[in-house]
């Protein structure tokens, strides 16, 4: 049962009051009467979106249960889940603040509170928290992750999402999935955003620069613009460009062939320094897609960023971690992805210096925002011809289907069945993305939710044969891009999926020791000399020959009518008892 | 950039990739102590016969640049400078490589140490900038990653 406006903002005054008082770590929504009513602070305001993974409506998201953080991100930031995420920002436990940031009581919890995020009722958030500052002392600014997601994303190949971000005022933006679009198409994009897209960690290789290939800077063979200077009232901001840093080995290098990528922390102190002496701003602050642990480094290496607006990781983070350097502070924040929230940065502005902040991360609550009028038309525009394909029914969910976290999630085990089932396979692969909206249990699925949970530029399907001994180094590359211990050496995104095999996990082992017992479902140890057939799709390497997943997957479901998850493979752990980033484990845990 | 200029810069660059291709297959032409440092399969063993000794000191005026993980195991791009006097020869290893010399450049005086070269990496692996300067040898060491990729979010 939903709960009406009224009962709705009765809660969110009693969670804010109980949450957000002064003297507590955080100020994760308004202290005012409702969740929305931000005071005012200082004289410029950020807004920071990030990870919207082109959910233009309004969807269910379900946050992990399992997030694990190893070494000093342990217990740390984002590496926390469910209740440990609440205490230590000494929220409640129960209420719309607890639902939007954790899985806990989800389907209860997603019933009560209804759906969230939508660029109309974003839009109608971003205005007021504009407005109430004035148009000049606020920028809007996105992390990326922005034309990717949907179908009509897919189909437009992100220009609706660049349309609807031109209508929301986006600022300035960096990229990621953006990427895996061909580069004229990327181009062509950036060239439709009205806003300002920077990057100071994209160059040109040294082919593409012989060969005159198009650069913001053929000097410093920056591929686009590093960094923008914006006026907020009296004040000038430096905003510097920071991309996802391994966008060529994590996706398709064959559709940017021209591009190198890298963190690139000792070029990032360079342009700091070049930029304050330079242009004298009152605050750098940079917009980043390296993903949270990475900036959590960065922030502690590089000198002179005030803050560092992060996404990639997805990680609902309610308060600003403030982390020391040799010579100060930075302020590292993540505000989620699916555009479930909007991260309010109001900064004090001195001569050349931040004198104060507050942050809050406001959910975006569809039932508690109304929805914007021109944004909702442009959306309706948007997804006119592509309607029928999306609302087709394909099965009815038996049970909450989602992926976050970093083993298999409920829908990563409907997608491993479906290419097992359609493709006649032993095992079968799927990526661990961050990506993908949640189903509710009783709701049907549709082609809608399959395009949400699949859809990419390099969809295609494989059969082939793998020995034991190739399926264990997939594991362990891919166990090592989540759990290295050096930040600077992960990739950002989850575990990779199984389907027809379990295995046990040890998260804090070196590379190739991670994984061990690998067996069939029905017990069979995995010889690594024996061959298997194995089901995949998402191959970064070339492309594979087989049909686009979501074809398999709704094949899949339409023949199933009903799905529910029969046997969920996800890894027995070892040595993470105990750890904060992990609760309500569904496989065994020592 | 200029059509000439590149035209020059490319012919060079082939010329270049001639030269490398010669060190890489070392013939008759090449010293046998050269021959023997690219040939050899141990890290220590490389650096014995090309430098004279396997150890060199750890010093933060032996600039490296890797990428922490390798967009392409095929073609790494490594960048190596110093600020020591006197530098004679800069020297890239790559220790788990089959045969851990990548490269050797001599540095003749009053020319500026700074040289790029991309280079083949089988598997993860530390990569080694060796500056001899002064007879000495001085060195720095960073982990670079080759992973299979793919499955990021």
């Amino acid at each position: 049962m939903s709960m009406n406006r009224r009962e709705f903002v009765h809660v969110l005054g009693l969670a804010a009051a109980a949450g957000m008082l002064p003297g507590g770590k955080v100020l994760a929504a308004g202290s005012g009467k409702s969740l929305y009513e931000v005071p005012k602070f200082g004289n410029a305001r950020i807004l920071h979106m990030t990870d919207c993974h082109a959910q233009l409506l309004p969807i269910y998201f379900r946050e992990p249960n399992v997030n694990l953080g190893l070494g000093i991100s342990r217990g740390r930031p984002p590496h926390l889940v469910g209740k440990n995420l609440l205490k230590y920002y000494g929220l409640p436990e129960k209420g719309p603040i607890a639902h939007a940031l954790t899985y806990l009581n989800f389907d209860a919890a997603a019933k009560t509170y209804g759906k969230v995020g939508g660029f109309a009722h974003m839009a109608t958030l971003v205005k007021q928290l504009r407005a109430e500052v004035g148009e000049s002392q606020s920028l809007l600014l996105d992390g990326g992750d922005t034309w990717q997601g949907s179908g009509t994303a897919y189909w437009t190949r992100g220009k609706d999402m660049v349309d609807a971000c031109n209508q929301l005022g986006v600022d300035v933006m960096t990229g990621h999935w953006e990427f895996t679009y061909t580069e004229d198409e990327v181009r062509a994009n950036i060239q439709r955003f009205k806003g300002e897209f920077v990057a100071q960690n994209i160059n040109l290789t040294e082919d593409a620069l012989f060969d005159d290939a198009p650069a913001y800077d053929t000097d410093t063979g920056h591929a686009f613009k590093p960094y923008t200077i914006k006026q907020m009232g009296k004040h000038r901001v430096a905003v510097i460009g920071q991309a996802f840093p391994y966008t060529p080995i994590a996706n398709p290098r064959r559709f940017i062939p021209n591009w190198t990528f890298g963190i690139k922390d000792e070029n990032m102190q360079a342009l700091v320094d070049e930029v304050r002496a330079k242009e004298k701003p009152d605050a750098v602050i940079v917009i980043s897609h390296n993903g949270m642990d990475v900036d959590l480094k960065m922030a502690s290496r590089v000198t002179g960023v005030d803050v560092i607006f992060g996404g990639h990781t997805h990680d609902g983070v309610p308060g600003a971690m403030e982390i020391k350097n040799s010579k100060g502070v930075t302020l590292v924040t993540n505000a989620g992805s699916n555009g479930k929230f909007l991260g309010v940065m109001d900064l004090d502005l001195g001569e050349g210096k931040v004198k104060g902040y507050r942050f809050r991360l406001l959910p975006v609550f569809s039932n508690l925002l109304d929805a914007d009028p021109a944004m909702s038309r442009l959306i309706e525009d948007i997804r006119k011809p592509y309607q029928k394909d999306l609302s087709e029914k394909l099965a009815v969910a038996d049970e909450t289907l989602y992926r976050r976290g970093n083993f298999n999630g409920t829908f990563d085990q409907i997608i491993c069945d479906a290419l097992r089932a359609v493709n006649d396979a032993q095992i079968s692969l799927s990526p661990g993305f961050r990506w993908g909206t949640t189903v509710l249990a009783g709701d049907a699925i549709t082609m809608e939710n399959v395009m949400d949970q699949t859809c990419i530029t390099y969809p295609e399907t494989y059969v082939r044969e793998m020995s034991g001994e190739e399926i264990k180094l997939i594991l362990e590359d891919v166990c090592d891009n989540l759990f290295n211990e050096d930040p600077y050496y992960q990739q950002g995104g989850d575990m990779v999926r199984v389907g027809g095999m379990d295995y046990t996990c040890t998260p804090g082992e070196k590379m190739g020791k991670r994984i061990s017992d690998m067996q069939l479902d029905d017990g069979t140890p995995i010889d690594p000399k024996k061959k298997y057939k194995v089901s995949g799709w998402a191959t970064v390497g070339s492309q594979a020959p087989g049909e686009p997943i979501w074809d398999q997957v709704a094949e899949y479901l339409r023949d199933q009518k009903h799905v529910k998850v029969k046997k969920l493979n996800t890894p027995k752990l070892k040595g993470v008892a105990g750890n904060p980033g992990l609760a309500d484990y569904p496989g065994k845990v020592s | 950039m200029n059509k000439q200029r590149r035209l020059i810069l490319k012919t060079l660059m082939q010329g270049g990739m001639a030269l490398g291709a010669l060190m890489a297959a070392p013939g008759a032409a090449l010293a046998a102590w050269m021959e023997s440092a690219f040939k050899a399969k141990d890290m220590g063993e490389a650096m014995k016969n090309l430098l004279g000794s396997a150890n060199a000191q750890d010093s933060d005026k032996v600039r490296l640049e890797t990428p922490a993980i390798a967009e392409n195991g095929a073609v790494v791009p490594i960048k190596v400078s110093s600020s020591l006097p006197n530098v004679e020869s800069i020297s890239i290893f790559v220790k788990n490589n089959p045969t851990p010399l990548a490269a050797s450049f001599e540095i003749p005086e009053g020319t500026e140490p700074k040289v790029s070269v991309r280079i083949r990496m089988g598997k993860t692996s530390p990569v080694t900038a060796v500056v001899k300067a002064g007879g000495k040898l001085y060195s720095t060491t960073k982990e670079t990653k080759v992973t299979i990729g793919g499955c990021g979010g």
